[in-house]
């Protein structure tokens, strides 16, 4: 799935860009080197700044952390990656070198299997919830406890989307960001519109927008993964935050009755949102309703991608998604944590566990916050001084929250989630109406995948 | 002839003269129309790519103005263009002259000795040329992921994410077509030459090389022509193969140049015209070789 | 894989071959064959041999193998388990994607073999002529052929955008013929159209120049009209090109992928076999025994084609 990457995107699109950050120091030197050389020699030069000396320290307490450590990192586009480089920089330990190994975003994502098998960096970027736990249970990543034991601040659910089925940890926290209805508060107040707390109150708010020549709801599906935000939103309300995590794992059945409410309700909502949503990206649907065409969208806070620095991005907010069943609340949120892992065997175990520990510090997170306003920081003790109005919210949301989840396809199989529900949920976006067809076949398709 | 003849024939001649401009030009007209429709998306491409984005975005693409150089320049930098240019040359270069060097030596075998398993050995071939890759997907994969490799020929210690990779199963896949039309075209080289060269003293080695190949060259000149241009645009191993991006050759980098430009067409213009550049000068170079390419399998060279 | 390289047999009635050697001169020279002479003569066949055996012809059959079994891409092989037909059973029952995906794969092949490379071949015969400007109609209708399939995706969105596109701008419609899966099909037809065209019009063309020109000019004397000639007598001197020329077709439309992929990934109305294959297979997914299955009926369908196309192709080999 093609999560989106930060404001280098749309910075890109507005600006010449000449403007755009160069941070590029190691490609020139990689261009230098790989024309100097042979290709055959290009590949082995790649290997010297890559992987070379190693300490070999399996098992090494961490006072003795030294050597170089590799971390790959998938943020590839131009300010994420020279937010990283200050980030690795931040660390500052004289006796650790680290090497970052940059990959296109997508591409890492796409390749995490190959990548885990074969030489994984030391450290690494990932998310937290379903995959973490399946390449846990693998045993292909390596076990982080002991760096747990001194990161403090972390709130609880957080620690619980970090840590295995083994009751062991996994994986280091970083940012996350909410999913939530977002809007333009200029256009509310023009429109003496009010935030909706039920669902009743969405589709009086969405009908009186149609009336006054809206769209209500934004809405893009062209990747597959966004509807799925949707999904996860109408189910956490209408079911409740376990019923949603045991129907990821599988264990529900998804023709049940309960399934099926999430769909027609749904559908109900569908002539709100956005026609001709399976051409369309989330950027564009996102410049709809920073171009005021549409009223609300159900994305993640990267929608703020979209808009520019300043009073654009203040005119930005969000509410929850409004209650469905008053026995279930609002309390769930859905806020997918970005983090780090550790390679099962790693190069150089020990500074491996020192980097991860110093990257779950606020402070080292803070540095990245600083570069990407649609994230925050996951550490409670982190210095929300500098946030965004946004921001601030946010970390109440999610502060507030009493159970987070991760988003679908990072909650549930991938295989499940990427060649089932991708089709499924535009199937449904197409024809609506075949509810019953569609869930029986969700059914069917996930029974035969979940007991392979 | 008789001159009772004459006065037929001549107006008959005229008739057929006159005749002949007016289907003529009807069909230059329609060849002229199929060839300028044919033409016109790559114009549009090209023309666009010169287009500044902020004009277009306000006048809209029917419009004529906004001209300007930045776009390539951008696209250079931000897609990298000079690292993945490279990349396809290391994956290109070495593809085409180890292809043809294989191609012809199975070529050489199999049009200079008549073994009996010398058809079976081509249809084998020609066959894997035709192969879906998708269908090989998977077993490649872990075979190149099982290969171990020495540090100093490959970064990530195996045959995957490696260049060498996509050079090996390019090779393969193209090895078939090669063979066929270097083996026919071997087999008009007539025997005596051989003959006399092998009285000489020459062994097979020796007239391969002194013999074989520089009486082969233009059907060679025609093959690594084709060569190129497909290995150059070769998209789907080098998407699968490769993982690290700044190993990308620029068709597989294209597609995350999509990402990064996807609002502004024009850039992605001046992206797509750059990464086409190379095959289209080498077509307008050597077209003929190109044709004759294609085709020597069905013309006698 | 972009375009597709094949090599067409020529005509029953092309120009002869070179002077050729009497089999048993050739076979004595094989059997005279010293050490070093038969060590190097093994080499050039084995090494050229084996890439292919071991590039190709290998994975293809661990590609069925792998089809039987439930693997997921992590672990060892030896843990590998085997299923039997379920892969199968599930890819034709328990798959949405699938139908539509084989039923676009056919109308690939109905428009390619209907419509473009009737239009190839047509180009081809009006092309085969003596006259000012060939080469430039040539060269224009060919010149597609050289792109790659992913850049004509791209050259192709400026114009199906809906809301940057040309076609749009110029038709004020707003389609988005790339997102709408009415359209999205038809619309990368057009796309592909415009390069196949280009490839079989060469090859016809290549075709048409070497029949014999003694048959033409006979068939005009005969007095037959330039329609008459191609069908009567050029048409079926063509036989073996004709059939390459089909064979080519219905193989790539079997292998279409590079430019759907590369709009949306094969989605939403664009779904074919390979995109289908390669959405299993690679990524995440990692669901290699079901992308196998699907890719084990790729190679099925296409070795029918391949066979017909290689034992013609091996019957003009025999009779040199």
């Amino acid at each position: 799935m093609s999560r989106p990457s930060t404001e280098a995107q749309y910075l890109a699109s507005l600006i010449p860009p000449s403007v755009a950050a160069t941070g590029i120091g190691r490609r020139s030197l990689l261009r230098g080197a790989l024309a100097g050389a042979g290709f055959l020699g290009a590949s082995g030069l790649l290997a010297a700044c890559g992987s070379g000396g190693s300490s070999g320290s399996t098992g090494a307490t961490p006072q003795a952390a030294s050597g170089t450590l590799t971390f790959g990192s998938n943020q590839s586009d131009a300010v994420p990656k020279q937010a990283y480089a200050e980030l690795v920089t931040g660390f500052n330990d004289p006796n650790i070198k680290v090497t970052t190994n940059t990959v296109d975003h997508n591409t890492f994502q796409e390749n995490i299997n190959t990548y885990l098998q074969g030489q994984p960096d030391d450290v690494f970027t990932w998310f937290a919830g379903y995959r973490m736990k399946f390449f846990a249970s693998q045993g292909l990543v390596g076990d982080v406890s002991d760096v747990w034991q001194n990161l403090n601040g972390m709130p609880d659910p957080v620690k619980a989307a970090s840590t295995g089925d083994d009751g062991k940890q996994y994986f280091v926290p970083f940012d996350n960001y909410p999913w939530a209805i977002f809007y333009r508060p200029s256009v509310f107040q023009q429109r003496g519109y009010q935030p909706p707390k039920t669902l009743d109150e969405l589709v009086t708010l969405s009908t009186q927008m149609q009336k006054d020549g809206l769209v209500p709801i934004a809405f893009a599906d062209k990747d597959g993964w966004p509807a799925m935000g949707t999904f996860d939103q109408l189910n956490l309300r209408i079911n409740g935050y376990d019923f949603h995590v045991s129907l990821m794992a599988g264990k529900e059945a998804w023709d049940s009755d309960k399934v099926k409410k999430v769909f027609d309700t749904w559908n109900r909502l569908l002539p709100f949102h956005q026609p001709a949503s399976l051409g369309r990206t989330w950027q564009e649907a996102a410049q709809s309703l920073q171009q005021k065409k549409a009223g609300m969208y159900v994305l993640g806070m990267f929608v703020g991608q979209q808009f520019t620095k300043g009073a654009d991005q203040d005119d930005l907010d969000f509410f929850a998604f409004p209650e469905v069943d008053s026995a279930i609340g609002t309390s769930a949120v859905e806020a997918p944590i970005d983090g780090f892992m550790m390679a099962a065997n790693p190069k150089n175990e020990a500074a491996a566990k020192k980097f991860l520990g110093y990257l779950g510090t606020p402070a080292a997170e803070g540095i990245y916050v600083k570069s990407d306003p649609t994230v925050i920081a996951v550490n409670t003790g982190a210095d929300t001084a500098g946030y965004s109005k946004l921001q601030k919210k946010a970390v109440e949301f999610v502060g507030g929250a009493k159970q987070i989840s991760q988003f679908l396809d990072r909650d549930t199989r991938p295989d499940f989630a990427s060649t089932v529900m991708i089709p499924a949920l535009q199937q449904f976006i197409k024809s609506p109406n075949d509810i019953d067809g569609l869930t029986k076949s969700i059914e069917s398709q996930k029974k035969s995948i979940f007991t392979s | 002839m008789t001159t009772t003849l004459t006065p037929t024939t001549a107006p008959a001649a005229t008739e057929r003269t006159r005749r002949r401009p007016v289907k003529r030009i009807v069909l230059h007209v329609f060849l002229w129309f199929v060839a300028l429709s044919w033409l016109f998306p790559l114009g549009w491409a090209v023309l666009n790519s010169f287009r500044d984005y902020a004009y277009t975005a306000i006048n809209g693409y029917v419009s004529f103005g906004g001209f300007t150089l930045r776009n390539y320049a951008n696209a250079w930098n931000q897609g990298d263009f000079g690292l993945h240019f490279w990349n396809s040359a290391v994956i290109t270069v070495p593809a085409v002259v180890l292809t043809l060097f294989l191609a012809s030596c199975m070529a050489f075998v199999l049009a200079r000795f008549s073994f009996r398993f010398n058809l079976t050995l081509l249809a084998v071939f020609l066959a894997a040329n035709l192969l879906p890759p998708q269908a090989l997907l998977v077993p490649v994969y872990r075979m190149f992921r099982a290969i171990q490799l020495p540090a100093w020929l490959s970064s990530s210690g195996t045959l995957l994410n490696n260049q060498l990779g996509v050079i090996l199963i390019n090779v393969a896949f193209q090895l078939g077509f090669c063979t066929f039309v270097l083996s026919n075209y071997m087999k008009t080289i007539p025997a005596e030459i051989y003959e006399s060269a092998r009285v000489d003293g020459a062994g097979v080695t020796r007239q391969f090389f002194q013999l074989t190949l520089p009486l082969c060259r233009p059907p060679l000149a025609a093959l690594a022509t084709l060569q190129v241009t497909w290995i150059y645009n070769e998209f789907f191993w080098a998407t699968v193969l490769l993982q690290s991006g700044d190993k990308f050759p620029i068709t597989s980098s294209l597609n995350s140049l999509q990402g990064k430009f996807f609002t502004d067409y024009n850039l992605l213009s001046a992206g797509s015209v750059l990464a086409m550049l190379p095959v289209l000068v080498i077509f307008f170079a050597l077209q003929r070789q190109f044709v004759s390419g294609l085709t020597l399998g069905s013309t006698k060279g | 894989m972009t375009a597709q390289p094949t090599a067409a047999p020529r005509p029953d009635t092309g120009p002869g071959d070179g002077p050729r050697t009497p089999v048993s001169a050739r076979k004595n020279r094989v059997r005279r064959l010293s050490g070093g002479d038969l060590v190097v003569v093994t080499l050039m066949t084995v090494i050229p041999t084996l890439f292919v055996l071991v590039l190709v012809w290998f994975p293809a059959i661990a590609s069925v193998l792998l089809s039987f079994t439930n693997w997921n891409g992590i672990g060892p092989l030896n843990q590998i388990k085997g299923i039997g037909f379920t892969n199968y059973v599930n890819v034709a029952t328990n798959y949405p994607p699938f139908w539509p995906a084989l039923r676009h794969n056919l109308t690939f092949l109905a428009v390619l073999f209907l419509i473009a490379t009737p239009i190839g071949m047509f180009l081809a015969v009006l092309l085969d002529k003596e006259m000012r400007f060939s080469r430039f109609y040539q060269t224009a209708i060919y010149l597609p052929v050289v792109l790659s399939l992913a850049l004509v995706g791209f050259i192709w969105q400026l114009i199906y955008s809906r809301d940057q596109g040309l076609l749009n701008a110029v038709l004020h419609t707003q389609v988005d013929w790339y997102g709408d899966p009415n359209y999205n099909l038809w619309a990368a037809l057009v796309a592909t159209s415009w390069r196949h065209i280009g490839y079989i019009m060469l090859l016809y063309l290549a075709g048409l120049k070497a029949v014999d020109a003694s048959l033409r000019e006979a068939a005009a004397i005969d007095g037959a009209s330039e329609v008459q000639t191609f069908f009567r007598v050029v048409f079926p001197v063509m036989r073996p090109i004709n059939v390459i020329v089909l064979v080519v077709t219905v193989i790539e439309s079997l292998r279409a992928f590079d430019l759907v992929w590369v709009i949306n990934k094969g989605r939403n109305g664009l779904e074919l076999i390979a995109t289908l294959v390669t959405a299993n297979v690679v990524g995440e997914a990692s669901r290699i025994g079901f992308g196998s299955a699907m890719a084990t009926i790729m190679l099925l369908i296409s070795s029918v084609f391949v066979a017909v196309y290689v034992s013609i192709v091996m019957r003009e080999e025999r009779q040199k």
